[in-house]
């Protein structure tokens, strides 16, 4: 059954993948990366990654489609003339696709218990978990914990990445005075739309909390700060949309966004600091309690936190970078 | 009991299977955007309705009980109204609803 599924679902992966390259018309293709998000996080489910499938839903199907639909409000609708076929660029791709087909056959089998990945460091990290740091979830364990230090790159990474939009996107912006028809005008927002606003503004407290529910139950179940971020800069981002970018920015001012841009990861480096001054490794969170799983357990919890505040905060600047931009 | 509350649960899914079929085969036959959406609701409403009230006599007393009221409630909320923000985009960028009568030929 389960095999059935994955064959359907690779399937569609394909054909949606064919159809976005195919389609001139850019809109179209960014609802179908959408679509190729949903189908992709689906796939990591039946495969068991749920934290994995609940990033991908959130950021890949939510957010990503929310700032290429941005991107696309400031250049058009319409793919450039496409240049002839070029023989040498197939040539590649179909060598590259090829070897990579071939390689595949190498591949232990899907679930195989003898496969390499289920013999090296997985076992040791199934066994002490429980002892060591004491949470169910696993992942949440490796993630924040034992590979702590790849955790915190990635946050790093993230935050670079917000710095990256602001730069290009431009920090800088000239207030222009104008009146309140002149805005209303130039709102590109769903505010005269009555049923999308009070269905959409409902949603938003409900959307706020589960964000906040993954963030502080992703010792225990799916989740954690990349997926609680994502969540929650959606229910901004939502917000925005609906009230108009201008209302978004008073909800959460700028000052603030900067704030969780560095703060977030600051919290994550500072918790690693904290434990080098109490005698300890960097982040490593034994030091933090008297006894160590207590420790673990603060430090998950502190760099969790951290983790989602700088992914909400880039997140929701590179949203208002490109909509500021918009509604010049 | 339990035989009796698979039977209807088995029934329901079942129903509600079809009732996304007829959806997916509406979406794709009908002739312009507004009929295909009106064939599109029959998914969102008595599939999706149909389909939760199987699994939800399969869940039993559970979180699951729990959880999947909620996609439920979720659902009836947003997808009409996904259905309406769709619906009035398509009007307000100029898409007239279609003639359907002058497309059969039945016409003078």
């Amino acid at each position: 059954m389960t095999l059935v599924f994955s064959l359907f679902l690779l399937t569609m992966l394909v054909i949606v993948a064919v159809a976005i390259v195919n389609s001139v018309n850019l809109f179209s293709a960014v609802m179908l990366s959408g679509i190729f998000s949903l189908l992709m996080a689906v796939n990591f489910f039946v495969l068991d990654a749920a934290d994995v499938a609940l990033t991908e839903a959130a950021v890949g199907a939510g957010v990503a489609t929310v700032l290429f639909l941005g991107a696309l409000a400031l250049t058009g609708e319409r793919e450039q003339e496409r240049p002839p076929a070029q023989w040498l660029p197939l040539v590649i791709a179909t060598a590259t696709g090829g070897l990579l087909i071939y390689a595949t056959f190498g591949n232990p089998v899907l679930g195989d218990p003898q496969a390499p990945i289920h013999l090296h460091v997985a076992p040791w990290y199934l066994e002490n978990t429980p002892r060591l740091i004491d949470i169910p979830n696993v992942v949440t364990a490796i993630l924040g914990s034992f590979r702590g230090f790849d955790t915190l790159g990635e946050v790093f990474v993230v935050f670079t990445a917000g710095i990256g939009v602001l730069s290009i996107l431009g920090v800088r912006h000239t207030l222009v005075e104008i009146t309140a028809t002149e805005l209303d005008a130039r709102q590109r927002s769903l505010r005269h739309h009555l049923i999308p606003r009070v269905v959409g503004r409902g949603m938003v407290p409900f959307i706020l909390l589960f964000a906040l529910y993954v963030q502080f139950h992703g010792e225990y179940s799916p989740g954690g700060g990349f997926q609680a971020g994502a969540i929650a800069a959606a229910s901004i981002i939502l917000y925005s949309l609906l009230e108009g970018d201008d209302r978004g920015r008073e909800l959460v001012p700028e000052w603030l966004l900067r704030l969780m841009l560095a703060g977030g990861a600051f919290l994550f480096g500072a918790v690693g600091v904290v434990c080098m001054l109490l005698g300890g490794n960097f982040l490593d969170y034994d030091v933090l309690s008297s006894v160590p799983s207590e420790g673990q357990h603060l430090g998950l919890l502190l760099i969790e936190l951290g983790v989602g505040i700088t992914v909400s905060g880039v997140l929701l600047t590179v949203f208002h970078a490109f909509a500021r931009r918009a509604s010049r | 009991m339990a035989a009796t509350l698979d039977l209807i649960s088995f029934a329901m899914l079942t129903l509600g299977g079809f009732c996304v079929f007829v959806g997916g085969v509406g979406v794709l036959r009908m002739p312009d955007l507004y009929t295909r959406m009106h064939a599109a609701s029959v998914t969102d409403t008595a599939g999706m309705g149909l389909v939760i009230a199987g699994l939800l006599l399969q869940a039993g007393w559970s979180l699951a009980l729990v959880k999947l009221l909620t996609v439920f409630v979720f659902l009836y909320v947003t997808s009409p109204t996904a259905a309406y923000a769709l619906a009035n985009a398509a009007l307000l960028s100029g898409h007239e609803p279609e003639d359907v009568e002058d497309r059969t030929g039945a016409g003078p």
